[in-house]
């Protein structure tokens, strides 16, 4: 085998930390729910600001958190993809915003006028085409941005924490769904690969390309490959335990499944109370508390059917408190209101003017950042994995 | 420890049972060798060990089994996951989880057993099966022989007391088998695990076995010591064939056994010259297909290196190899439909007994209908092939892809019907295979029979140059014995067939030539008999007990052997 010094590095993992750490701590992965807990956090501070000095501060600390403590993992390299989406968002907004004009006051600065494409009166509303202003630009810019960095914190969480252990981390009730998702996650790339080589073995058969007798020829065997796996994947499944049966009736799962739901209701009806200034205040904390205490129960009570632990789990210590509060300490920053004029966090463009840096937000934002320094370094590098080989090579034989 | 009591299992809409008043016990630390051909019922009898027949299955299972003393009436498959450990065909289908360690921890997680304990007796795994080395990696990037260990050691984890494996080396190159098979034995002395064993190759197995329990097909289950067994069974390896033929008794099991019984053989032997395993020609087939620096990488890694090859008519090729040598890479390379980096493949054209009709070419410059007229390839799984409903359907289309093929394609084959050119697919499958229903659905075929329908489909089209890519996967000795009259049929009508395969029994049988691929380069070419005796790998079992007389199979033996000194 090839891998020989990797192997040697990784049977002193966990013994002996790696040289870059200084010596003080010793590899591992953070717990997934602190990151998650960091990321959604700095999300919610991101929609309280369209500041783009902000906003781009924001990514700057993504982009930094993430070089620093992201693996080598196949799931850790997506974050560019994120990045990839966030930049489209941008530029839909502001295709959009140009092409639907909403006109121009006589302040607005001219920038371009696209030809007006008059629309019948029962359409009225919308207008398309006609002159556009640079502030509606700039407007659309920075509400796009602001969207964009939000979905770069998601983006983050799943770079940084491997989904797959995130999903175990689930509550005993959920882990018939955790399982569900692991193994659409799995099977997906079988899927692909099993089309890929039937597409190919149809040359093989001369058979037609195109249209819709072409598209039988792959799907039906693909399905029929993906339909015996699976029943073959069930079968495993059974025979090694899964689904033993705890001590729940057919009414505590009803029950259970309808705490979940209407607990889930409440906070989704919470959040949107909390994210959007205009929706009652009512809507806001009270609704997202008893969604909490009802998920909790459901959770709480849906847990007692399904007996199970778990291998290693991934412990909760002071490297987790410290990046999910940093996360938190910078949303309740740009909550709180406190040193800073609220105004800064969304400047007018009316008169247009450089947007300035509010100090505390700025410095909110930076605290975030500090999980790239509080967390714990990752494990050392995976060995490099061998190419993936083509579908039509067999799979290397390493030790033979 | 498993204990069957008048068992019979009937599945829902069949008439006859699979298993019929089937009485056995199998002792702790047993290892039981389950034999019998497919579809005898074999997956049945495993099954019904750890209750995945019926609870999982459906059907009737009347009677009672009991292992380590649970009822499996009362218990489904999940609640005796901590007495009966289950191993299927292909190890990657049963994965829960994507990295070794995380594997070999599900069962324990499902069983609730504290983490402390989990984490010493995954720890413990890891060393008993030399996995260690492979904690952190991903899953599928493992070998076969890899993996499948993997899948052996997350069912030992729960520390079972049975173990079933169904096939647990089939889908394996002979190392890798041995690696398994290694690991295996060594939980049954070692540990006093039962373990139930259900293999095709008998040959890498049967010296290891403490009891066989052979199932002739009626429904019956006949179980004993492997010496008394195997003198009467219908399926035997090749070393038992050669102790009937040679009337020792007791039948040895073991190459070094039979080398010791074999002495007086030998000495009858040494005399004769052996006859040849397949009557060669006078002159030797023109070359149908001449392939130079023929090269294949897949993202600048090479799987084939500048691989030179000639196909002769006439002739049969066994392409032998470990798993990721090239085998499969070096076959789509010649069809023309695989990638290709370099090189050149040149087919001759024409139709033995038609006049030439076009001069032949590279199959990859051509369009897909006229390269599966050059060259016909069946790939590692033939129903990727297969998406109607029954075989005339299949069969029917098959026939009318070619003629559509042979209108659009040529530019001087117009009016030439696929009837016009050859005989229809159907014919070809009754030759091959005789009393297929055509309206069975082609999923219920059973593997030798898929075979022998893509193998139709394909020789519609008339290639000369025919290409199998691993078709005895899956095989039991009677599909592969069929296989091999196949083969020689085709040979016989001047066609040139290459076949690649794991398995040096049947390469001994069906092959002229072997050529043998490592990391992509032809490390050997050449005569069966010189290329296979030489290797202490690819050694069949009956050179191995005859060395040093060029003996390869058990028909070349009784050929030779008078009548009256079967005894000697």
């Amino acid at each position: 085998m090839s891998s020989s010094p990797y192997t040697a590095r990784t049977a002193e993992e966990g013994t002996a930390a790696a040289p870059d750490t200084g010596g003080r701590r010793l590899p591992r992965t953070l717990h997934p729910v602190a990151w998650w807990i960091w990321a959604l956090a700095l999300a919610t501070a991101v929609s309280r600001t369209n500041n783009p000095l902000l906003l781009f501060l924001v990514l700057a600390v993504l982009g930094y958190v993430i070089t620093v403590r992201r693996t080598e993992a196949p799931w850790a390299r997506g974050f560019k993809y994120y990045l990839y989406l966030a930049l489209t968002v941008v530029a839909i907004r502001v295709v959009f915003r140009a092409v639907f004009a909403t006109g121009m006051t006589p302040d607005d600065h001219y920038l371009f006028s696209l030809p007006h494409i008059p629309t019948p009166d029962w359409y009225a509303g919308i207008q398309l085409g006609g002159p556009v202003s640079l502030e509606a630009l700039l407007s659309a810019a920075t509400d796009g941005l602001r969207l964009a960095c939000m979905l770069c914190c998601i983006g983050a969480a799943n770079t940084l924490a491997n989904p797959k252990r995130a999903l175990r981390v689930l509550p005993g009730a959920l882990y018939e769904l955790g399982v569900a998702v692991t193994v659409s996650i799995s099977v997906a790339p079988q899927l692909v690969q099993s089309v890929q080589r039937v597409a190919r073995a149809r040359r093989l058969r001369a058979g037609r390309n195109k249209g819709l007798k072409a598209l039988r020829g792959i799907v039906v065997p693909v399905l029929e490959d993906a339909l015996e796996r699976s029943l073959r994947l069930a079968a495993a499944m059974d025979s090694r335990g899964y689904g033993r049966a705890g001590s729940a009736t057919r009414r505590s799962r009803r029950l259970t499944g309808a705490l979940m739901l209407l607990g889930m209701c409440g906070l989704c009806a919470g959040a949107y109370g909390l994210l959007d200034a205009s929706a009652p205040k009512l809507l806001g904390l009270p609704a997202l508390a008893a969604g909490s205490v009802l998920c909790l129960a459901g959770l709480r009570l849906g847990g007692r059917r399904v007996t199970r632990t778990t291998y290693r789990p991934d412990p909760w210590r002071f490297a987790e408190w410290a990046v999910a509060s940093c996360g938190v300490l910078s949303a309740v920053l740009l909550f709180v209101n406190v040193g800073y004029d609220p105004a800064e966090l969304n400047p007018s463009i009316y008169p247009l003017s450089w947007p300035t840096l509010p100090l505390v937000p700025a410095a909110a934002i930076l605290l975030a950042g500090a999980a790239g320094f509080l967390a714990p370094p990752p494990a050392p590098p995976a060995p490099p994995a061998p190419p993936t080989p083509h579908i039509t090579a067999p799979r290397t034989e390493e030790s033979a | 420890m498993i204990t069957f009591d008048q068992v019979s299992v009937v599945y829902d809409g069949a008439d006859e049972p699979v298993l019929r008043d089937v009485n056995l016990s199998v002792d702790e630390g047993e290892l039981c060798l389950v034999v019998g051909h497919t579809g005898v019922g074999k997956s049945t009898l495993l099954g019904a060990v750890n209750g995945l027949v019926p609870h999982f299955t459906g059907g009737t299972l009347y009677g009672t089994v009991t292992v380590g003393g649970r009822d499996t009436a009362d218990h489904p498959p999940r609640e005796l996951a901590d007495v009966v450990g289950v191993v299927g065909q292909d190890p990657l289908d049963g994965f829960v989880t994507d990295t070794v360690e995380e594997e070999l921890a599900y069962a324990m997680e499902q069983l609730a057993i504290p983490p402390t304990v989990m984490r010493k007796r995954v720890e413990e795994t890891l060393d008993l099966l030399g996995l260690a080395d492979l904690r952190h990696r991903a899953l599928y990037e493992l070998s076969g022989g890899q993996q499948q260990r993997v899948a052996i050691g997350s069912v030992l984890t729960a520390h079972p007391r049975v173990l079933v494996l169904d096939e647990p080396t089939s889908a394996l190159d002979p190392t890798a088998a041995e690696e398994v098979l290694a690991a295996v034995t060594r939980l049954v002395h070692d540990l006093g695990v039962t373990v139930l064993l259900a293999e095709h190759r008998l040959e890498r197995v049967v010296q290891y076995a403490d009891r066989v329990i052979h199932l002739p097909g009626n429904g019956r289950v006949v179980s004993g010591p492997p010496s008394e067994i195997f003198t009467t069974s219908s399926i035997a390896p090749p070393i038992v064939e050669l102790g009937r033929a040679a009337g020792w008794s007791p039948l040895p099991l073991s190459v070094r056994d039979a080398r010791r019984a074999a002495r007086p053989l030998r000495t009858v032997l040494e005399g004769a010259a052996p006859p040849p395993v397949r009557a060669v020609p006078d002159t030797p087939g023109a070359t149908l297909l001449g392939a130079r620096g023929i090269t294949v990488a897949y993202r600048g890694v090479p799987a084939v290196r500048e691989v030179d090859l000639d196909l002769r008519a006439g002739e049969v090729t066994a392409l032998m190899g470990r798993n990721g040598s090239g085998k499969s890479s070096l076959l789509w390379a010649l069809q023309g439909s695989g990638p290709r980096t370099a090189g050149t493949v040149r087919v001759a054209r024409g139709e033995p007994g038609a006049a030439d009709r076009k001069k032949g070419g590279d199959p990859k410059k051509l369009s897909a209908a006229e390269a599966r007229r050059l060259v016909g390839l069946v790939p590692q799984t033939p129903t990727d092939l297969l998406y109607l409903e029954s075989v005339k359907q299949e069969l029917d289309q098959a026939d009318t892809e070619s003629g559509a093929g042979a209108g659009a394609g040529m530019a001087d084959g117009a009016g030439m019907a696929a009837g016009a050119r050859g005989p229809s697919a159907r014919a070809i499958l009754d030759r091959l295979a005789p009393g297929i229903d055509g309206a069975t659905h082609p999923r219920d075929l059973s593997e030798g029979q898929k075979l022998a329908l893509v193998l139709a489909i394909q020789l519609v089209a008339a290639p000369r140059v025919l290409l199998l890519d691993e078709p005895t996967r899956g095989l039991d000795y009677r599909a592969k014995t069929q296989l091999i009259a196949m083969v020689d049929e085709l040979a016989a009508e001047g066609r040139s067939v290459v076949v690649s395969t794991h398995d040096v029994e049947f390469a001994a049988r069906a092959a002229d030539r072997v050529v043998v691929l490592a990391e992509g380069d032809i490390v050997a070419d050449g005569p069966t008999t010189e290329v296979i005796v030489a290797s202490p790998v690819f050694a069949p079992q009956v050179a191995k007990i005859l060395t040093p007389l060029p003996y390869l199979t058990v028909d070349q033996v009784t050929a030779v052997l008078p009548d009256g000194e079967a005894d000697a």
